[in-house]
């Protein structure tokens, strides 16, 4: 079915193109690059044409194509200067810039049909939180090919580091370390949200080792169901956690979470002699330095995942995905490694989850549900299993659809059929049939990492050689 | 590591002792919630493990396949058969029989068809496909349920005679709770006849052991898989009719804490292995109830879910093989 669909596209490509004077060989005879930018300007003015049909005509998303237009079409990749390789940085560096300046003309973005407006910044930075939590998460699924259903463990767990280290919730404490807007008569652990991030990561990071170590010796889908286990069980230990093992100790505040925990910020020296935001939360764009030190972080996040995954550690994970038992025999060490790719992926996630925490100034139980390692864990697949930027592409989209997208096309679609339909009750049935979407016609997700994309369609097995799982099965 | 896996069964058996010596007829009234409980678990872990045995997939939507089944159940007991309360014996039987029949048919449908559309495309895939897939399956059947029966939860009159069976020094034993046994051995025993003495059961054992070899000895794999499917899917169904009896309410989300609990009494009873499962379900059943139900030191309703999982995992990293199972390389 799939290719019978490729091929109806393609006869359909060639007619047009002999329609408009330019049968298959003189199409073929072209250089490269022109056919690069006429494909692309094709694409765009499907787009144009789209949104001037169905959504609001405005001038700025001719503007918008033009700037998509000089990214894609010409062959950046190749260009050099005085024989360095700069072509390379040049999409990433102008999507960067994009990026930093959303906030300054996000007003002037057009409305796109069915979607809608573009996200606000706040959701912006929930989408780059989102990212990191995706990207880590590739460390385990993408790299290392082990399937983690309980990553909202870190998250929770990063959230809650925050929670006692940032927050007036053990009272009896007073202990103040670089933190900033706090009130007179202020009580409890207040560390700079800086040095949280990094505490919550070390700390998700033990965790992740503490969970990993006697439960990675499992093959796949058991560590799966076991790595659940352990996301089901962090969030009940928030719930019941304000009578901590009928101690009378109140570790996690229960069902009502800890709030507020302190906003981030650089401190008032630094706010009058650098410039930097004193406190985030008295700043008059909140949300875009938010944003922007999301923006940071994922970029920490990026440069960490491609260093890592080129490295010998990166090489031997890709390895034991590959074939576990190939990879073994050649002397990759298989706990230790695994071991490391989960404390990787849980340092990322609980980092993000203290930054998400500290800006929602909030740690509440309710959010850690197995729902939300499944949305993680469908940005991953979604996105490309393996691929930073289809990671990141995932976590953005699927963050946008999770905060705004869902109620903007419910919206939309309400109107069009004339009859109430509430679309983002039905947020994870989509999930779910984009999951299945993607096993079964796209495994290598939508950005792929061609080795990932390779193994999916050879069908490389996680199988050991030898067999005896087979014997008096069903039989008593 | 052995001494304290010990150490753990040893306060677990203290601790059972001492609340069975303070309050002995209690203990008992507990442990007949703990059977019926246990009861419910084993029609839901038969489904995993009879899939499991046959494709080494955990079918992560069975779950969702066994709280389709009760609401289905739901609707057949009060808007087909129009229960109430206060209707008559024979009303209750023929209602209970015709919904039994209904449930099982459109649970066994429902699971096949999941099968085919969604697993056996990914037949030879890698391993971890078909269960990424099987937790979007999950996902879909549970906004099915929403879209049909919205996120509330569907309640049920008390059908069920819940006077007592007998009543011996403070311990009753209830009919509801007889009811809930009394139709699962049956089906129990029917499912062992069928896996163990039936042309169709010896089809499934072969495929279970080599679908290569089964296929060459002319047995049609693609066939005997769809029918485990359908079979696992009706014993979920009657699962779902049984909890949606007993229980008298049911919600889209019913199936995913249940069938993590199945699951886990499958992987202790030994996945793979239909007995083990049984047994596995009523251990599980029986912790639940004394966890849940027991006054003395007990952890309480709260822990149910960490407690079973923390059972899951001990199992795994303990005796991956379960109770009853054998060596598997997963576990090696």
């Amino acid at each position: 079915m799939k290719r019978r669909l490729r091929q109806s596209i393609s006869r359909a490509w060639w007619t047009a193109l002999g329609a408009v004077g330019l049968p298959q060989e003189r199409w073929l005879a072209l250089p490269s690059a022109t056919r690069r930018a006429v494909k692309t300007a094709i694409w765009l003015a499907v787009a144009l044409a789209l949104i001037a049909v169905f959504g609001v005509w405005d001038n700025s998303a001719l503007l918008a194509a033009v700037v998509v237009f000089a990214l894609i079409a010409p062959r950046w990749d190749g260009l050099t200067v005085a024989g360095r390789p700069v072509g390379k940085y040049i999409t990433p560096a102008a999507i960067l810039a994009l990026a930093i300046s959303y906030p300054y003309y996000l007003d002037y973005l057009p409305e796109l049909p069915l979607f809608g407006p573009f996200p606000q910044v706040g959701t912006m930075v929930v989408m780059m939180i989102f990212s990191m939590m995706a990207l880590g998460l590739n460390f385990v699924v993408g790299y290392a090919g082990l399937l983690d259903l309980g990553y909202v463990a870190f998250y929770a767990m990063g959230a809650y580091m925050a929670g006692w280290f940032a927050s007036t919730q053990f009272s009896k404490q007073h202990l103040n370390l670089g933190a900033v807007g706090l009130y007179p008569g202020w009580t409890g652990f207040h560390f700079s949200i800086w040095l949280v991030l990094l505490m919550a990561g070390i700390a998700t990071a033990v965790v992740g080792v503490i969970i990993g170590l006697p439960t990675l010796r499992l093959r796949g889908d058991y560590l799966a169901i076991v790595t659940l286990g352990f996301g089901e069980i962090m969030p009940q230990i928030a719930r019941n956690g304000n009578d901590f093992l009928g101690t009378g100790f109140n570790l996690t505040n229960g069902t009502g979470g800890i709030t507020p925990i302190d906003g981030p910020g650089f401190g008032n020296w630094a706010g009058d002699h650098l410039h930097l935001p004193a406190n985030y939360l008295n700043a008059g764009n909140l949300d875009s330095i938010f944003f922007w030190t999301a923006l940071g972080l994922v970029l920490i996040t990026v440069f960490v995942s491609a260093r890592l995954r080129d490295s010998r550690l990166g090489r031997a994970w890709v390895a034991i995905r590959e074939d576990e038992t190939a990879a073994a025999a050649m002397g990759v060490p298989l706990m230790r490694t695994k071991t490391w790719s989960y404390a990787t992926g849980a340092f990322f996630g609980g980092v993000a989850g203290a930054y998400y925490a500290s800006y929602k100034s909030g740690a509440f139980p309710d959010d850690f549900f197995f729902q939300i390692s499944v949305f993680i864990l469908c940005m991953v697949i979604l996105g490309g299993m393996g691929n930073i930027w289809g990671v990141i592409f995932g976590a953005c989209f699927l963050a946008y659809l999770d905060r705004e997208g869902l109620a903007n096309i419910g919206a939309q679609v309400s109107d069009t059929v004339g009859r109430q339909i509430d679309v983002p009750k039905y947020e994870f049935g989509i999930f779910g049939i984009i999951i299945v979407l993607t096993m079964l016609f796209r495994p290598e997700g939508l950005i792929p990492s061609r080795r990932r994309a390779a193994e999916l369609h050879e069908g490389v097995h996680d199988e050991p050689l030898y067999d005896v799982a087979h014997d008096e099965r069903l039989t008593p | 590591m052995p001494a304290m896996a010990g150490l753990l069964l040893t306060l677990l058996l203290v601790w059972l002792v001492v609340n069975l010596v303070k309050e002995p007829s209690y203990f008992v009234t507990i442990s007949f919630i703990g059977l019926t409980n246990g009861a419910v678990y084993a029609l839901v872990a038969l489904g995993y493990t009879l899939v499991y045995g046959i494709l080494e997939l955990i079918n992560f939507a069975h779950g969702d396949v066994f709280m389709l089944g009760g609401l289905i159940s739901a609707t057949m007991l009060i808007t087909v058969f129009g229960l109430t309360e206060h209707s008559s014996t024979g009303a209750v039987v023929v209602a209970l029989l015709g919904s039994l029949a209904v449930a099982m048919v459109a649970c066994g449908v429902i699971n096949a068809t999941i099968e085919f559309v969604a697993y056996r495309p990914l037949r030879g895939a890698p391993r971890l496909a078909p269960l990424i897939t099987a937790i979007g399956m999950s996902f879909i059947l549970q906004n099915v349920a929403i879209f049909f029966y919205d996120t509330g939860y569907t309640g049920l009159p008390r059908v069920l005679p819940h006077g007592s069976v007998f009543s011996v020094g403070g311990v009753t034993y209830t009919w509801d709770k007889l009811i809930v046994v009394i139709v699962t051995v049956p089906v129990l025993v029917g499912l062992m006849w069928l896996v163990l003495r039936t042309r169709q059961g010896k089809a499934m054992r072969a495929t279970a052991q080599d679908r290569d070899a089964a296929a060459m000895m002319g047995i049609n794999v693609n066939r005997t898989i769809s029918f485990t499917f359908l079979l696992a899917g009706a014993l979920a169904g009657a699962a779902g009719l049984l909890y949606a009896l007993y229980f008298r309410e049911v919600r889209y989300d019913t199936g995913f804490q249940l069938g993590l609990i199945a699951f886990t009494a499958a992987v202790l009873g030994g996945i793979g292995n239909l007995p083990g499962a049984v047994l596995g379900a009523l251990s599980i059943g029986f912790i639940q109830a004394y966890n849940d139900g027991l006054r003395w030191h007990s952890p309480g309703s709260d822990w149910t879910q960490s407690i079973v999982f923390s059972i899951l995992i001990l199992i795994l990293v303990f005796r991956p093989e379960g109770l009853l199972g054998e060596r598997t390389p997963e576990g090696a």
